[in-house]
C-alpha cells in the first residue's frame, strides 16, 4: 500500500463553507468524501461505510467532535482509523483535550491544504505500518497456536511410548517439567522379568525438537529390549548405536542408566554425562555422589562404547536421586546458579528421608522465584524397597505367570528327510528366546543344541569315528564320509525334547537330545572329553559341560541331557 | 558362510576372513585359504570381525590351521570376535594357543 492509495475519508463539519472547502481539497486528490453535519451523523456515516480517515471538527451539535471521536475510536477497534480534528481553538488546553479524546492529530482553521494533504499522507503510511503489524500479529499467533497443538500431539504420542513403564510404582517418586520433553530431558522405567527394575534419566543437548526427537527411539529401545530380559550392556549399547546412527554429530544424550535389584539389595548404575546423582542412606550420613565415568550416549561407536557399571549395596529405606542439570544450573532473579552446594546442603540439614524429595523440589523452585520458573527441571528419587512391597514386581510377576513362557515342555522330532539340509537350531532358538530370561543366554543355549545335535547326527546317526579326525587328510575324510552317509541315510530319528521351568532366581531348562542309534551302551564308543588341548576332536561335549550345570547320558548312551540354571540378574 | 583370505605383498602375512556361521561346512574353505600357497607365510591373522558363531568343529579346524603353520612356533592372532565367539575359544583354552583379541 503506497501513501498514494486513495482512501475513504470522513469529512464531519457543521459549517457547511468549511466542510464544502475540505471536500473540495480531498476529493482533487483523488480521495472518495463522505460528508457528515454533525457528530451524531459523523458516527453513524462511519458505522455504515469505515471509512480509511475523519476529519473531524472539534465543536459540533448534537455531540461534539471530542465524543464523536470517543465512538469512532471504540469501534474502530484494533484497526487503524486516524482523526485529524479541525479546529479554531488554539488554547494549549482544547488541543490536548483534542488529543486525550483519541484524536491523533489536529489541523488549525483556516486550513493549509499543503498541509492537510501531507497529513492525509503520512497517515496513510501509518495505517498501512499498522495493518503490516496486525497481520504479522495474527501470523504469529497462528503460527504459536499450531506449535502448541503440535507439541500437545507429540507429547501425546510420546507419553504414551515414553511411560508404558512402572514410573508410576510406589517406590518411584519423580518430577518433569510439563513441557520438559521439548528441552530433551526423558524419564522412562521399566521392569525385567526377573523383577528387577530399569530406569533411565537422560538429558538430550539442546533443545526444541532435535533434542526431542531423539527421545523416542530411546524410549522405545528402553522398553521393548527391558521387558524380553536382555542385559542392561545390550541395552545400553542398542541405545547408544540408535542415537550414534541417527543424530547428528553434536546432538547426543547424558544419560545415568539404574538396575535395582531388590532381591539382592544392590543397584547398578552407568553414568555418562549426567551430573552425580546421590545416594541418601536410610541411617543418615553424608549423601554419596555417583559421578560420571562414561561419555554420553550416542558419542562413541559401539566398538568403543564403554558399557560397565559401578556396584553398590543397598539397605532397605536407602535411595537414590537422580537430575538433569536443570536443577544445577536453575537460576534467581540475580543469575545466581542454584547450583551443588545448595542441592547438598539441602541433604544434609534434615535426617528425614520421606521429604527429601519434595524439599529438594521446593528449594529449588523458591530459589528460582514464582516469575522465572525454569522449564527444564528433571528429578528422580528411588527407593531400594523389600521386592513384596514394591508394586512394580507384584505387577511384573503377575504379567509373567499370564503373559509369559514358564513352565512348559516340547518334543521335537527330526526325520531322515530332514537330516541332509534342515538346521532345526534357528526354529528351536526361537522358542527358547520367548523365555524373557533366556534372551541373553542365546549364544550358550545356540552351542549346547548344536554340539548335542550334531553329536547326536554324526555319532548317533550316521556312526561317524571321531578318531578319524586325529590328523588333517582324516578331518577332511570324515567330513566327505559324513556327506556321503547322509546322501544315503532313509531312517532314523533325532528328538529334541526341551523342558523348562521357573524358579525364584530365574528358571531351568532341560534339552534332551536322543537318537536312534545303538547309543555307547550297545557298541559305539562311549563320549571322549578330550585332555588333550592340541586334538583335533572332542571339544564338543567338553563345551556342553562347561556351558551348563548337569550332563547326563540317560537310555544306552543315545540320549544326553544336559541342564541349564539360569539366573535372570545376569 | 563365507571364507576369504589375502595375503600381505610380501607375502609374509595371511589374513583368513570368516563370515557367518563358522562350522563344518566351510572345512574345505577354510582348508583351502592356507593350504597350496607357494611360500609359508610367517604370521597367519583370523579375522573374525563377521563371524556370528563358530562350533566345536570350527575349533578343530583351528587347530588343523595351527599345526599347519608349525605347531607351537605358529603364529596366530584371532581378532575381531564377538563376545559369544570369544566365550567359546575361552572356554576351550585356546588363549594358550593362540593370540586372541
Amino acid at each position: 500500500m503506497s501513501d498514494d492509495t486513495p482512501l475513504t475519508i470522513l469529512v464531519a463539519d457543521d459549517s457547511d463553507t468549511d466542510r464544502h472547502i475540505l471536500e473540495t481539497i480531498v476529493a482533487r486528490d483523488g480521495h472518495r468524501v463522505l460528508s457528515a453535519r454533525d457528530g451524531r451523523e459523523a458516527v453513524s456515516v462511519f458505522e455504515e461505510e469505515q471509512p480509511d480517515l475523519v476529519l473531524l471538527d472539534a465543536l459540533m451539535p448534537n455531540l461534539d467532535g471530542f465524543g464523536a471521536a470517543r465512538r469512532i475510536k471504540a469501534l474502530a477497534g484494533e484497526s487503524l482509523v486516524p482523526i485529524i480534528f479541525l479546529t479554531s481553538l488554539t488554547d494549549t488546553e482544547s488541543l490536548v483535550q483534542c488529543l486525550d479524546a483519541g484524536g491523533d492529530d489536529f489541523l488549525s482553521k483556516p486550513y493549509n491544504r499543503v498541509i492537510l494533504q501531507a497529513k492525509i499522507k503520512s497517515f496513510n503510511r501509518m495505517r498501512a505500518m499498522h495493518s503490516t503489524i496486525l497481520d504479522q500479529r495474527d501470523q504469529i499467533s497462528r503460527h504459536h497456536e499450531h506449535l502448541l497443538q503440535e507439541q500437545t500431539v507429540a507429547k501425546q504420542v510420546f507419553d504414551n511410548i515414553a511411560h508404558s513403564g512402572c514410573l508410576d510404582s510406589n517406590n518411584v517418586k519423580y518430577f518433569l517439567s510439563s513441557l520438559a520433553m521439548f528441552n530433551g530431558d526423558i524419564l522412562v522405567a521399566g521392569m525385567r522379568p526377573s523383577g528387577s527394575m530399569m530406569v533411565l534419566l537422560g538429558d538430550f543437548t539442546g533443545h526444541g525438537l532435535p533434542a526431542a526427537v531423539g527421545a523416542i527411539p530411546l524410549a522405545s529401545t528402553f522398553y521393548g529390549m527391558v521387558n524380553k530380559g536382555f542385559a542392561v550392556s545390550d541395552i545400553l549399547r542398542e541405545i547408544n548405536h540408535k542415537l550414534k546412527t541417527i543424530l547428528p554429530v553434536g546432538i547426543f544424550c547424558c544419560a545415568t542408566m539404574v538396575d535395582i535389584n531388590f532381591r539382592r539389595q544392590q543397584i547398578r548404575v552407568w553414568n555418562g554425562g549426567l551430573p552425580p546423582g546421590y545416594i541418601r542412606r536410610a541411617s543418615g550420613g553424608e549423601p554419596e555422589p555417583i559421578t560420571s565415568t562414561h561419555l554420553p550416549l550416542g558419542v562413541l561407536s559401539n566398538q568403543r562404547f564403554k558399557d560397565d557399571m559401578q556396584l553398590y549395596d543397598l539397605a532397605w529405606g536407602d535411595s537414590l536421586y537422580l537430575w538433569s542439570d536443570g536443577i544445577h544450573e536453575a537460576r534467581n532473579a540475580d543469575g545466581d546458579m542454584f547450583g551443588e552446594d545448595r542441592l547438598k546442603a539441602v541433604f544434609v540439614e534434615d535426617a528425614d528421608n520421606s521429604t527429601l524429595f519434595d524439599r529438594i523440589l521446593g528449594r529449588v523452585q523458591a530459589f528460582v522465584g514464582e516469575g522465572r520458573r525454569d522449564d527444564d527441571l528433571s528429578l528422580v528419587e528411588l527407593r531400594m524397597d523389600r521386592p513384596e512391597n514394591v508394586n512394580a514386581v507384584a505387577a511384573e510377576a503377575e504379567r509373567r505367570s499370564r503373559s509369559t513362557l514358564s513352565e512348559w515342555t516340547m518334543s521335537f522330532d527330526v526325520l531322515p528327510g530332514s537330516f541332509r539340509h534342515f538346521d532345526p537350531m534357528p526354529l528351536l532358538l526361537t522358542i527358547l528366546v520367548e523365555v524373557p530370561g533366556l534372551r541373553q543366554h542365546s549364544g550358550d543355549l545356540y552351542t549346547l543344541l548344536a554340539e548335542l545335535y550334531s553329536n547326536a547326527l554324526e555319532h548317533g546317526i550316521l556312526q561317524l569315528d571321531s578318531d578319524l579326525k586325529s590328523s588333517a587328510e582324516g578331518f577332511t575324510q570324515y567330513y566327505e564320509l559324513r556327506q556321503q552317509r547322509l546322501s544315503a541315510i532313509s531312517e532314523g530319528l533325532i528328538r529334541i525334547h526341551l523342558q523348562h521351568s521357573t524358579t525364584d532366581e530365574g528358571g531351568i531348562l532341560r534339552l534332551r537330545v536322543e537318537d536312534s542309534g545303538p547309543g555307547f551302551a550297545g557298541g559305539a564308543r562311549a563320549p571322549a572329553l578330550s585332555n588333550d588341548s592340541h586334538a583335533y576332536c572332542g571339544r564338543g561335549l567338553a563345551l556342553v559341560e562347561k556351558l551348563c550345570d548337569a550332563v547326563h547320558y540317560l537310555g544306552d548312551g543315545n540320549e544326553v541331557e544336559a541342564v541349564f540354571s539360569w539366573s535372570s540378574d545376569a | 558362510m563365507a571364507i576369504t583370505s589375502t595375503l600381505s605383498s610380501d607375502g609374509s602375512l595371511l589374513t583368513i576372513y570368516i563370515q557367518g556361521r563358522f562350522d563344518f561346512s566351510s572345512h574345505q574353505d577354510f582348508r583351502a585359504s592356507y593350504e597350496g600357497l607357494e611360500k609359508k607365510p610367517e604370521r597367519y591373522r583370523v579375522d573374525m570381525q563377521e563371524t556370528s558363531y563358530l562350533d566345536s568343529s570350527a575349533l578343530g579346524m583351528l587347530l588343523l590351521l595351527r599345526d599347519h603353520a608349525g605347531g607351537d612356533k605358529a603364529t596366530i592372532e584371532i581378532r575381531n570376535c564377538s563376545p559369544d565367539v570369544k566365550k567359546i575359544l575361552t572356554i576351550s583354552n585356546f588363549e594358550q594357543l593362540f593370540d586372541i583379541r
